[in-house]
């Protein structure tokens, strides 16, 4: 219940093949919080400062400490309407902080250029959200240059080399997302901010789309993945984050929200111990 | 059928009272049908008398030699601050749509009124400053409304796309193109298409009016095709200034989409 709460992104055990698909006790979620780190190896890649966003007179965010680290799948949970999208597109200055600070390796957030910053902390959104015309029309908003690159693109995300010519909206939910990640990933983002991207897909779709992604973060890219589903939490969390109403969770609320669903016991309370 | 008052163009006040037959017409419909627009129909018939009326007094005195040529621009002026005025209530969830109505009413205006006099094309005197400006303002005004409203539906109903191009690191200006081009689109299209239907499906006013009042018809005809390319001007040169600006308004100097009262993002 403290506001101002301070939750570096709690640790988890680093994802092995084993844990695929298997929710993990929620004790093996928690790790000691970490204390700050903000050069070498561990340096985070977004820090945030005691950040509110207020809109029409509500804390979306309200005083929000916390951080997030390189090479790993950062999950950013918490029941609906708790900000975690709001949170989430603070870091590509989708939107930006009514007070406080957001750190981008270190450098403050309003003192980079909006442009060059969103091509290298790139997002998927909640529903696929192609545009009109053929996946090669949508690769060339994000790359130009297209040809060889495209293709390679669509090979990234399992999805055949030759449909550059397929329109858009001939595709599945779960293709239609994979070409969104596809043309995020052609800007060559060292991030990825995953907005809910599997909230309408089904169960193999999902699963494709969490392995391509799990697999970008062993390679190194940094990604912030926002999800209430706390069996895909189980998944493919290597650290977590829960906010509640707007505010990170104190570890105690933390445990108890992922022990909840875990156990599949309804919603948390705010039973903290 | 009244052959004789076609041939002078005259329509006396008795005239006027016969023609009212003809809106006993549409209220009979009103009430045939039940569609409880009598009231209305009534209503408009008499404000269109009464504000006619007006103006044609006020024009009376615009128009006399006397009056120097001032109180026509003048009167341009007023129009296209009316018209502003008319475009912030027709368009109520456009955020600032009066000064960007003002805005691109006054370019509009003074570009296609500098072309019309500046390359002589009609004389500059308050017979042609005050109907032509009318012509631009009154035209001008529709299709500004339907812009604006487009850009606004556009964003709205696409902020997910358009913020899946700034997520892509896109500027706010192309971005927003594809939503700003398809505003622009269907907001001239109409009158390209009347521009097509020209004598075929109908006759514009102007031309009716001139051959009404006994002008010849190549003459009428002539003018009216000035009168056409003028709207078509006045209608592109509007919308794309409304759209554009408009289109700046929603987002932030920092290339971020402002949230839209419509918006569900």
């Amino acid at each position: 219940m403290n506001p101002t709460a301070s939750a570096p992104a709690t640790g988890l055990r680093a994802r092995t093949p084993a844990d695929e698909g298997v929710a993990r006790p929620v004790d093996e979620h928690r790790a000691e919080p970490g204390g700050p780190a903000e050069a070498g190896p561990d340096e985070p890649v977004f820090s945030f400062r005691d950040v509110t966003l207020r809109f029409d007179a509500t804390d979306v965010l309200d005083r929000v400490t916390c951080r997030f680290g390189d090479g790993c799948v950062s999950v950013l949970t918490g029941p609906s309407g708790a900000g975690k999208t709001t949170l989430l597109r603070l870091c590509n200055r989708l939107d930006v902080p009514t007070t406080g600070t957001v750190l981008f390796r270190g450098r403050d957030l309003a003192t980079l250029d909006p442009l060059a910053l969103r091509r290298r902390v790139g997002m998927v959104f909640q529903r696929p959200t192609l545009f009109p015309g053929t996946l090669g029309d949508n690769f060339a908003v994000a790359a130009p240059a297209g040809g060889r690159a495209h293709e390679d693109a669509l090979e990234a995300v399992g999805l055949p080399a030759d449909w550059l010519d397929r329109p858009g909206d001939q595709l599945s939910g779960g293709e239609a997302q994979r070409a969104c990640l596809a043309r995020t990933l052609l800007t060559g983002p060292e991030v990825l901010l995953m907005d809910e991207p599997t909230a309408s897909l089904d169960f193999a779709a999902t699963r494709t789309l969490e392995e391509l992604t799990t697999g970008l973060a062993r390679t190194g890219m940094a990604v912030i993945w926002v999800s209430h589903d706390l069996s895909q939490v189980a998944r493919i969390a290597d650290t977590s984050v829960v906010l509640l109403e707007g505010r990170v969770a104190t570890d105690g609320e933390a445990t108890a929200y992922l022990a909840g669903s875990v156990r599949h016991e309804g919603p948390p309370g705010g039973e903290a111990p | 059928m009244t052959a004789t008052s076609v041939t002078t163009g005259y329509v006396g006040w008795v005239g006027l009272v016969a023609s009212l037959a003809l809106v006993g017409m549409a209220v009979a419909i009103s009430l045939w049908q039940r569609l409880d627009l009598e009231r209305s129909l009534v209503w408009a018939s008499v404000r269109a008398i009464v504000q006619l009326l007006a103006v044609g007094a006020v024009l009376a005195v615009v128009l006399s030699p006397r009056v120097p040529l001032a109180v026509s621009w003048l009167w341009v002026v007023f129009m296209v601050v009316f018209a502003a005025e008319t475009i912030r209530r027709r368009a109520p969830e456009v955020p600032r749509a009066r000064p960007l109505a003002l805005a691109s009413l006054g370019l509009a205006t003074a570009v296609t009124l500098l072309v019309l006099f500046g390359l002589g094309i009609f004389p500059l005197d308050a017979r042609t400053i005050v109907p032509l400006a009318g012509m631009v303002v009154g035209n001008a005004l529709t299709s500004t409304v339907v812009a604006a409203r487009r850009v606004v539906a556009e964003f709205s109903d696409k902020r997910s796309e358009v913020e899946a191009r700034l997520a892509l690191g896109l500027s706010s200006r192309d971005a927003s193109r594809p939503y700003v081009r398809d505003a622009l689109r269907t907001a001239m299209i109409p009158q390209i298409e009347a521009t097509k239907a020209v004598g075929l499906v109908f006759l514009p006013g102007a031309m009716t009016g001139l051959i009404l009042a006994g002008e010849k018809p190549l003459q009428a005809v002539l003018v009216q095709a000035a009168v056409m390319f003028l709207i078509l001007g006045a209608v592109a040169t509007t919308s794309a200034a409304m759209s554009i600006g408009l289109a700046r308004q929603l987002f932030t100097a920092d290339h971020r989409l402002v949230r839209l009262s419509r918006a569900t993002g």
